[in-house]
C-alpha cells in the first residue's frame, strides 16, 4: 500500500489473491479455494489491469500518511481483539456451529439428493433460493457495466 | 487462560482481525481510488478467512463423500463464502467501472484532487 | 514478431484445453470441487485469452457483444424456469423432487439444470465486461 506504481499494486493483490486460496486450500474449503483462486486472481487481476490501461495514469499521489484513519483501524481492532477469549476455540468439533444443521445436510446429501458433493448439493438444493439471488446480483453487475461503460455507434456503416 | 493465550490459540480471529484492520486503513486511509478498491477486496478477503476458519473441524476432510469417509469440516461456510466471492468481484467490476467514468470526469483518481475540483465547481456558480 | 508468433501457437493449443476443462467442471459439479460459478469463469478465462492474444477484433467476431447479452439473460431465466416448472408439476418452487419418476433423478436433474443456469450466466458476464473494457480502451487510444 506503499507503493506509488499501480501496476505492481495490482499484481501483489493478485499474488495476495492466490495465497488466500493457498490458505483456503489448507482449511479444507475445496470449492471456495477453487473459486477464489480463479475469480480473484483470475478475473481481478484482468479487470483491474484493464482498468489501468483506461485511465491512463499508472501512478499515485505520493504517500501522505492520515492519522485519523490510522486511530480507526487501531481502536477498532483493539475492540475487535477484545472479543477474541469469548469465540469458541479454533477446530474444535464441540462448536456450536456444527451442531444444528450441518449433520443433516451431510447425512442427508448421499441418501435423499444421492451426490457426493456437500457444498453442491446445499449450494443448489438446500439453498437454491440464495443461488437465485446470487445469479440475479452478477446479471445484475452486467447490466451495470454495460450501462456505464457501453457506447453507442454513432455511425454505422 | 491468560488473554493472551487465547489470542495465539485462538489465531485465526486474530490474523483475521489485523488483516480486516489493514483493509480499513487502505479504505479509508489511502487517497487513490483504485488502491481503496483493492483496500475493499482485502477486507472481504479477511472476512471468508475468519468464517472458513471458524467451520473448520480438526482433522476432518474436505465436505465430499467419497470411500471411507471421516468426519467432514462444515460445509455451510463454504456456501455463503462461495456466494460472497463471486458478489465481491461483481461489486469490483462496478466499481472499476465507475473509477473509469470518474477519471473521464475529473481528469484524476485522487479524492483529495476530486474533491478540490468540486469545490472550486461549486464557488464560481454562486457569485 | 516472434514472442507474437509463440503467443498464437501455444494459446491455439491451451484455449481448447481451458475451454474444455471449464465444462468438464461444470459436469463434475456433484462429484468433485466445482460447480456453476467455478466452470463459468475458467470458461470465460478462454474466450478472454482469445481476446488478449488475437485482438479484440477477433474476439467480437467470434461472440459479439449482443450474443453475450442474451445468454446473460438466458441464464437466469433458464433457472427462474426450472424453479417455475417445479411449480406447474405440483411443488414448491425449486422443489426438485417433482421433476422426474424418483426422488433422487428429480434432484439430479434440477441440480444439473440450475448449475448449467448460473455457469451460462457468470461466463457470458465475464466475457462481456471483458469486452467492454477493452473496446472502450482502443477506441479512447486510437
Amino acid at each position: 500500500m506503499f507503493l506509488r506504481d499501480l501496476l505492481a499494486v495490482v499484481i501483489i493483490a493478485g499474488v495476495y489473491s492466490l495465497l488466500m486460496a493457498a490458505i483456503f486450500t489448507q482449511l479444507d474449503a475445496v470449492d471456495v479455494a477453487f473459486t477464489e483462486a480463479s475469480v480473484g486472481a483470475g478475473i481481478s487481476t484482468v479487470l483491474l489491469l484493464a482498468t489501468l490501461a483506461l485511465i491512463k495514469n499508472q501512478k499515485a499521489d505520493k504517500y501522505e500518511w492520515r492519522i485519523p484513519a490510522i486511530i480507526l483501524a487501531l481502536l477498532t481492532g483493539a475492540l475487535l481483539l477484545y472479543s477474541v477469549p469469548a469465540m469458541p476455540l479454533f477446530g474444535n468439533p464441540q462448536n456450536p456451529i456444527h451442531h444444528h444443521v450441518a449433520p443433516q445436510y451431510i447425512q442427508e446429501t448421499p441418501e435423499i439428493i444421492g451426490i457426493p458433493n456437500v457444498v453442491t448439493s446445499v449450494l443448489a438444493d438446500y439453498r437454491g433460493f440464495d443461488t437465485l439471488g446470487e445469479v440475479t446480483v452478477i446479471f445484475t453487475a452486467g447490466i451495470g457495466v454495460l450501462l456505464l461503460l457501453a457506447r453507442r455507434r454513432t455511425k454505422k456503416q | 487462560m491468560g488473554v493472551s493465550t487465547m489470542l495465539v490459540t485462538n489465531f485465526n480471529f486474530t490474523v483475521a482481525i489485523f488483516i480486516a484492520m489493514i483493509g480499513l486503513y487502505i479504505i479509508v486511509g489511502q487517497g487513490n481510488l483504485i488502491k481503496k478498491l483493492i483496500g475493499l477486496n482485502v477486507f472481504q478477503s479477511s472476512v471468508f478467512l475468519l468464517y472458513i476458519s471458524m467451520g473448520k473441524i480438526s482433522g476432518g476432510t474436505a465436505p465430499i463423500h467419497f470411500e471411507g469417509d471421516s468426519s467432514f469440516s462444515n460445509p455451510l461456510p463454504h456456501v455463503l463464502i462461495l456466494t460472497a466471492i463471486v458478489v465481491g468481484v461483481a461489486t469490483l467490476s462496478v466499481g472499476l467501472a465507475l473509477v473509469v467514468r470518474v477519471q473521464e470526469s475529473y481528469g484524476t483518481i485522487e479524492d483529495d484532487q476530486i474533491r478540490q475540483l468540486d469545490l472550486d465547481q461549486e464557488n464560481p456558480k454562486d457569485a | 514478431m516472434s514472442e507474437n508468433v509463440i503467443l498464437r501457437i501455444v494459446s491455439k493449443f491451451l484455449i481448447p484445453l481451458i475451454l474444455l476443462f471449464g465444462l468438464y467442471v461444470q459436469a463434475h459439479g456433484d462429484y468433485s470441487p466445482g460447480g456453476g460459478f467455478q466452470a463459468g469463469v475458467i470458461f470465460a478465462a478462454g474466450f478472454i485469452l482469445y481476446g488478449l492474444v488475437f485482438g479484440l477484433d477477433e474476439l467480437k467476431r467470434v461472440v459479439p457483444l449482443s450474443t453475450t447479452i442474451i445468454l446473460m439473460a438466458f441464464g437466469v431465466l433458464l433457472y427462474t424456469s426450472v424453479g417455475y416448472l417445479t411449480m406447474f408439476l405440483g411443488g414448491l418452487f425449486l422443489d426438485y423432487a417433482h421433476l422426474a419418476h424418483s426422488e433422487k433423478h428429480g434432484h439430479h436433474y434440477g441440480i444439473l439444470l440450475i448449475e448449467l443456469g448460473v455457469g451460462i450466466t457468470v461466463a457470458s458476464v465475464v466475457i462481456a465486461v471483458y469486452q467492454i473494457f477493452t473496446e472502450r480502451a482502443t477506441r479512447d487510444g486510437g
